[in-house]
């Protein structure tokens, strides 16, 4: 018996990195799953984002565990997009128990004040609008539903505490915060829990990209992997350089499962300690 | 394949309650147990506190599980005591790999209050006490080299000013809140060793502590507390196993990288 079986969950940003393991955890505990992901480019953003051939990929995975999976290209900035894809999977899959608002870029410039406007515009619409967006087409649902639900945020460190040159995305992150709390307290008269998760450094493609290390070790030239790692180590309180995908995975499975039935409006960083130095 | 498969749980307030609940809980997946409890009557705590019995119960249950259990009475307010129940427990199970510092008491509420020692009870046991339990075991945990985990039970009364203002009360939530800091310190001392430190902070539990007539009277005449039990979620007092099941979370490897923690099990309390 797996520990959310016979689930439907809602995963965003699922074409690859923590949003394809949420999909293959939760299908490995016998949930099915209703995907969706930009699978394209945006300007602003300065590493390789998502394409459709790794959504293809997310789909194959769950397959191969005997879930079924509804997978759909949209825009997180798209409220009427994201609508209908929820609107799909649910009418296909039966149900929605559970929402992981995972979608999420990342970005940095020399200084918060030299942002651009469409660099900051475009952190705020996918990360803190997005997160919104994915909680308003799935909230109807759930309610609907009648059987409670979990809604779980991924936030980051960054959304309780703040790193120089990314002002942007802290702010999208810490309100994040704001609208599980919120979200918490509206949705508990229905059983309906929320909580956001907060990651160290996940080894994903978001993370590991040159323009990344460089916001860890602005003076190195061509900063690699391997430079990277001890850099991202002394943020941590925990003998590691960052977590896997899975470890982000697994604390969501807990919060989605009954086993955390009683659990609402908490910030759980998943962070090697990173916030307790 | 169990959770906690191979491990071994030191367990204090293990008699009954949230205590007895962890230890079967950690039992069903793969862990052997290491209980103790006091299972006597402190002056100042008017409800009835945990028997030799309750604590044979607890080993009947576990062992009902095919798991191994050494169980010990021990005071956690005596340091060399609680070391010497670890110590046999280590002797016979092979070692320690997790730590419940869940010993705990609620001496509010109390008719014609000595104030200073109902303070110094409950600070000896709910701080001291915790101190104490992860004192004994950390050079165990740094010698065997395989990392470990630590869940301190710290209370909603932890992150919140709840509790009251008898002496009791305020040792209560003086010394819930004082877990965090240790837990706190602990994680951030222990963190090279690969030993994770985390507190839980749970509402109002279905047991003996919550659930007598001294805690029903305290809750019933102080209004600014009669609050602590109305949670956000529509649930009035949530279950021994939904703490135990945040604790078996935290101490498995799923939670590997997790340290540091403050997490409420409290159905949306601290929310509010």
């Amino acid at each position: 018996m797996g520990r959310v079986e016979g689930k439907v969950a809602f995963i965003t940003g699922a074409a690859r990195g923590q949003g394809r393991s949420h999909a293959i955890r939760l299908a490995e505990e016998g949930a099915d799953i209703i995907a969706v992901d930009l699978c394209a480019q945006v300007d602003t953003v300065p590493y390789p984002m998502a394409t459709p051939e790794d959504l293809d990929e997310t789909v194959k995975a769950v397959e191969a565990l005997d879930r079924r999976i509804v997978a759909t290209q949209a825009d997180v900035r798209d409220f009427g997009a994201l609508k209908a894809a929820v609107d799909d999977g649910v009418a296909q899959l039966g149900r929605l128990d559970i929402v992981a608002a995972n979608a999420g870029i990342a970005g940095t410039a020399d200084g918060t004040s030299n942002l651009t406007e469409a660099e900051w515009q475009d952190m705020i619409d996918i990360n803190l609008t997005g997160v919104w967006h994915a909680t308003k087409a799935a909230v109807p649902h759930l309610v609907a539903g009648g059987r409670g639900g979990s809604i779980i945020l991924t936030s980051s460190a960054a959304g309780l505490m703040a790193y120089p040159n990314i002002g942007h995305y802290v702010a999208a992150k810490h309100g994040v915060v704001g609208l599980m709390r919120t979200l918490a307290l509206e949705l508990a008269p229905q059983s309906i829990r929320v909580n956001s998760l907060h990651p160290t450094q996940v080894d994903t493609p978001m993370i590991m990209n040159e323009t990344i290390f460089s916001l860890f070790m602005p003076d190195k030239q061509n900063p690699t992997r391997e430079d990277f790692a001890p850099a991202s180590q002394e943020m941590n309180a925990l003998p590691i350089p960052w977590v896997e995908p899975r470890d982000i995975s697994n604390a969501l499975l807990f919060l989605a499962s009954d086993e955390a039935r009683y659990i609402t409006g908490v910030a759980l960083p998943v962070d090697a300690g990173m916030l307790v130095r | 394949m169990g959770r906690v498969d191979g491990k071994v749980a030191f367990v204090t307030g293990a008699a009954r309650g949230q205590g007895r609940s962890h230890a079967i809980r950690l039992a069903q997946e793969g862990a052997d147990i290491i209980a103790v409890d006091l299972c006597d009557q402190i002056a100042t705590v008017e409800y009835p506190m945990a028997t030799p019995e309750d604590l044979a119960e607890t080993v009947k249950e576990v062992e009902a599980l095919d798991r191994r259990i050494v169980a010990k009475q021990a005071d956690v307010r005596d340091q060399a005591a609680l070391k010497a129940a670890l110590d046999e427990g280590v002797a016979q199970l092979g070692g320690v790999d997790i730590v419940l510092a869940n010993a705990g008491i609620a001496p509010m509420g109390a008719e014609n209050e000595d104030r200073i020692a109902a303070w110094q009870d409950v600070v000896g046991v709910n701080l001291t006490g915790v101190w104490n339990t992860v004192e004994v075991a950390v050079p165990r945990l740094v010698e065997q080299g395989r990392g470990g985990a630590i869940v301190l039970t710290s209370s909603t009364a932890g992150l919140k000013g709840i509790g009251g203002d008898s002496g009791g009360g305020l040792g209560y939530t003086a010394s819930k809140h004082g877990v965090v800091g240790l837990m706190r310190a602990f994680a951030t001392n222990l963190a090279q060793h690969n030993i994770r430190v985390n507190s839980v902070h749970p509402t109002g539990v279905n047991t003996p502590m919550v659930v007598n007539e001294v805690m029903q009277k305290f809750l019933e005449q102080d209004p600014s507390v009669a609050g602590a039990l109305a949670n956000l979620l529509p649930v009035e007092l949530v279950e021994p196993v939904d703490i135990s099941n945040a604790i078996l979370w935290l101490v498995s490897d799923e939670a590997r990288y997790v340290t540091g923690v403050t997490l409420p099990v409290d159905a949306g309390f601290t929310t509010k």
